[in-house]
């Protein structure tokens, strides 16, 4: 069987200005959209929050939810469906105050408890307000007030109603140092690829690694003097970008730019579906990042090796012939991980879907980047 | 066969001890006996980042240092303002007797740096701090007294693997896998757990001490008390001395006792020699005056001293819940906190979620995992089904690699793996692709499959290191989940080159060496 016929000739590098167009559209709509929405959309993992997960017993309307957590401080919390309507599940969000989180889990389940059997008994409810009054000066004491009173109720329905399944609450300075964090870690194996490819392909690990180490320590260095870190890691990648230009480290400069476009595009189209940025998020722009580089290479590779080969024909038609040829794979390996990334999104489960989204983005962009915008890069030194 | 190569050998070896190490982790219990760790989002837990308040165990050394000064400074008879401390300073007034004082300051307290100093006539002005370096290392020592303490507690809690470590200078992170009652453990952790005794004023009127007319080294603290049947909580305001007259460090045990009278559990503590000393003291000197118990300056009790108490034992009463006593007597145990520490993230996942993910995370990897296998056969045929032996034995060398370096588990690994799949295929189509081409130029089958497998041989280290430096390079800076994720995603890597470069090589070889085929199947 074959999807790709091995005399395929398809003149890729002819096309590279649709490419370049394309590439540079579709950057344009995410870096707008990024501008339009201010920023990405940082999930509690940067941004610092709170994040409940509730499954109920009994179905229950957000309105529900919304009334049993305004006693608690807990007002303007975005409030979620979790997967299926018939799972009852739900996924409150909040910005509010870290001080105020403590014990918050309890809290919240016993309100919500108290908000669903409420109705039945009604001057529970306002029993529980009046409790809550109190627990504005002394919290301490309030918890074990409603821990206790938990136990009544569970008795008398159990299994509860509501079980809070998961709670995360990240405070803002963490959040920050692992924002600060996630983008050291993808400014740092951009260069140490950098570096690999510089010396794989083109024999020059010395120049790409003091270039590397000098980034490197030039980015240490502000980062003492309290420069803000997106800023700096923008600066670093510009200045990457116009040394290799100079250094002439072709390779790295078309790998790297394929990279930085496929991330680019990835987080533009998270912006534009409001999608959040979490941890596993990150990990999966560096997966994109592996996997993109993986195609990458695979046809530079090739080039490297038909420039030995046919070093009579120019490398225009050197491009196009590698592209070609190894075209088969790429198509096929995008198709596989494609299928293993699609079972993930469709069957994987809540936290997974985000994760399976970005890679399906980044699986297909990674494809595309590799063919029109990495290789026809070596050209611009023509 | 006759001949079984060296690689053959290898080949079922790693086999053979990969099978070792993942069958513990299916409750076949044979020798390395190491499972598979679950991460907390698998198996349900608890994950704290607490943060030590250091500076407050620097306020409360000056602070110490203070009342030693003033004592001090009464038994010599020099007459002086009351010492105010701000911050990290200590502000006070000396009348007349400065030469003394001033032999006293260099005498007893070399560790009080003089930050300035002022002489108007017989009045001397001086602000005392503590020297930079000094503070440096209160702070140091705090981080890593309170992780001693927390560390120490959890072991009393009993938490089967606990994960307690320091990150970063002041912060302490805390993992308690399969946490039944995450706040009864948070309690326990986060309690600065402060045992103090102070005697309580009765000359003066606590309405006016309310009012704002504090006597000099007193202090007003609180006694809150909860009604179990009514659920009304009273606090009553307790004028004491800011002199702590005994702390918690002198104890040597704690243990929860149930009276006999009441039915409710209460606290007993011991004393050590110095503080049965103390002890004894104090309320010899005290007697038919009230002594308050403070635990993190909330009253638990005040109990009227009847008479001197020798033994150096006591006791803490209260309406106490026994696991509330159970716990307090662990931290009691333990010790108190140095500094008091705040919570800066906390992630808890309920064992359902945990489950539900797992199952989830199983169905999709089979799910992707036939449709990739399937896909293969009917793509390449027979080649296709050796990179499906190759792929399966992907899977078991990921598992076995996770249990034996005792990696953890975590949902975004689970993630890694089946992306692993999909790109450990990946190695196998490059070569398979090779092979396809060198047969077409009208090669043997034999030196076709020679001939894919070097060329593809180069393409597929250098494809594989560059993803593998974006995994160690994740493994580094990442934290919890994404650290798993890297994990899994090295030894994916690591696991596909083995399988595609050695494992099918040998299958394809064993193949056509031994039987003399024309045509290859691919």
């Amino acid at each position: 069987m074959q999807f790709i016929q091995p005399d395929i000739n398809i003149d890729f590098t002819g096309k590279r200005l649709i490419g370049f167009s394309v590439s540079s559209a579709l950057i344009l709509i995410s870096l707008l959209s990024l501008l339009f929405h201010g920023g990405p959309r940082y999930g509690i993992d940067f941004s610092g929050g709170t994040l409940i997960q509730i499954k109920f017993n009994v179905p229950t309307t957000a309105d529900t939810i919304t009334k049993a957590l305004n006693p608690l401080g807990i007002s303007g919390a975005s409030i979620q469906q979790y997967g299926d309507t018939a799972d009852n599940e739900y996924l409150v969000r909040a910005d509010v105050a870290y001080e105020a989180l403590e014990g918050l889990s309890e809290k919240v389940q016993n309100a919500l408890i108290q908000e669903i059997s409420g109705e039945a008994i009604p001057n529970k409810a306002t029993e529980q307000k009046t409790e809550t009054s109190i627990a504005a000066d002394n919290t301490a004491t309030t918890q074990t007030t409603v821990q206790e009173k938990s136990e009544v109720v569970e008795e008398k329905t159990s299994p509860p109603p509501a079980e809070v399944r998961r709670i995360e609450m990240v405070g803002p300075q963490v959040g920050k140092d692992l924002r600060e964090k996630a983008l050291m870690a993808m400014f740092f194996a951009l260069l140490f690829i950098t570096i690999y490819i510089s010396g794989r392909f083109e024999f020059k690990w010395v120049v790409s690694g003091v270039m590397a180490a000098c980034l490197m320590g030039g980015v240490y260095f502000f980062k003492v003097m309290n420069i803000s870190m997106p800023f700096l890691i923008f600066i670093a990648l510009v200045l990457a970008m116009i040394l290799f230009w100079f250094l002439r480290l072709k390779y790295a400069m078309g790998a790297i730019t394929a990279l930085i476009h496929d991330v680019m595009i990835t987080v533009g189209i998270f912006s534009i579906c409001g999608k959040e940025f979490t941890l596993p998020i990150i990990a999966a722009l560096l997966t994109i990042i592996g996997y993109s580089l993986n195609d990458t290479i695979i046809v530079f590779d090739r080039i490297r090796e038909n420039s030995r080969k046919l070093h009579r024909n120019t490398l225009d038609q050197i491009i196009n012939t590698s592209i070609n040829e190894t075209l088969s794979r790429t198509i096929l390996t995008s198709l596989t991980t494609l299928i293993v990334v699609l079972a993930l999104f469709l069957f994987g489960g809540g936290i997974i879907h985000d994760f399976a989204f970005a890679m399906m983005i980044g699986v297909l962009i990674g494809t595309y980047s590799s063919i029109f915008v990495a290789s026809p890069i070596l050209l611009l030194w023509k | 066969m006759k001949n079984i190569s060296p690689r053959t050998i290898i080949i079922l070896l790693v086999i053979f001890g990969s099978l070792l190490y993942v069958l513990p982790s299916f409750h076949i219990d044979v020798w390395p006996h190491k499972k598979i760790n679950l991460g907390l989002d698998l198996q349900g837990g608890m994950h704290l980042v607490l943060e030590v308040e250091a500076e407050k165990a620097v306020e409360s050394t000056i602070e110490r240092m203070s009342n030693e000064l003033r004592r001090e400074l009464k038994t010599n008879h020099i007459k002086f303002s009351d010492i105010k401390r701000k911050g990290y300073q200590l502000n006070l007034q000396v009348v007349d007797k400065i030469d003394s004082f001033d032999k006293l300051l260099d005498d007893d307290f070399p560790e009080f740096r003089i930050a300035s100093r002022k002489q108007d006539g017989n009045v001397l002005s001086i602000v005392l701090d503590l020297p930079d370096s000094d503070m440096a290392e209160i702070k140091k020592k705090a981080a890593e007294q309170a992780l001693e303490t927390i560390r120490n507690r959890i072991d009393e809690f009993g938490v089967s693997e606990p994960d307690i470590r320091r990150q970063g200078d002041r912060r302490i992170l805390i993992q308690l896998p399969g946490v039944k009652d995450p706040k009864r453990a948070k309690d326990l952790i986060g309690k600065t757990a402060l045992l103090e005794f102070k005697l309580v004023d009765d000359q003066h009127n606590v309405e006016e001490a309310l009012k704002g007319k504090i006597p000099p080294g007193m202090e007003i603290l609180y006694q809150v008390v909860e009604n179990r049947q009514t659920k009304r909580v009273s606090k009553s305001p307790y004028l004491v001395e800011k002199r702590t007259a005994l702390t918690g460090e002198y104890l040597t045990d704690a243990r929860v006792n149930i009276d006999s009278q009441y039915n409710e559990p209460y606290v007993s503590i011991k004393f050590n020699k110095k503080g049965a000393r103390l002890f004894e003291r104090v309320t010899e000197t005290n007697v038919q005056r009230r002594l308050a118990i403070v635990l993190d300056k909330k009253i638990h009790s005040a109990p009227v001293i009847q008479e001197k108490i020798s033994g150096g034992e006591a006791r803490i009463t209260g309406s106490f819940t026994h696991d509330e006593a159970h716990d307090l007597a662990i931290v009691l145990r333990a010790g108190a906190l140095p500094a008091p520490v705040h919570i800066l993230e906390e992630r808890t996942v309920g064992p359902s979620l945990g489950k539900d993910s797992i199952r989830k995370g199983l169905l999709s990897m089979l799910i992707g995992g036939i449709f990739v296998i399937v896909f293969m056969v009917i793509y390449y045929q027979i080649a296709g089904l050796i990179a499906d032996v190759a792929l399966a034995m992907n899977i078991v060398l990921i598992a076995a690699g996770l249990a034996g370096f005792q990696a953890t588990l975590t949902l975004p690994g689970i993630a890694g793996i089946i992306l692993t799949i999909g790109m450990a295929v990946d190695a196998n189509v490059l070569i398979f692709e090779r092979i396809r081409e060198e047969l077409r130029v009208g090669k043997s089958p034999l030196a076709a499959v020679d001939a894919g497998y070097s060329k593809a041989t180069l393409t597929i280290l250098d494809a594989n290191v560059t993803t593998l430096i974006a995994a160690v390079v994740l493994f580094q800076f990442g934290t919890g989940p994404v650290k798993g994720f890297a994990v899994t995603l090295s030894l994916g890597v690591i696991a596909s080159l083995f399988t595609a470069l050695i494992v099918s090589r040998q299958i394809f070889d064993s193949f056509l060496i031994n039987r003399q085929i024309r045509s290859l199947s691919i």
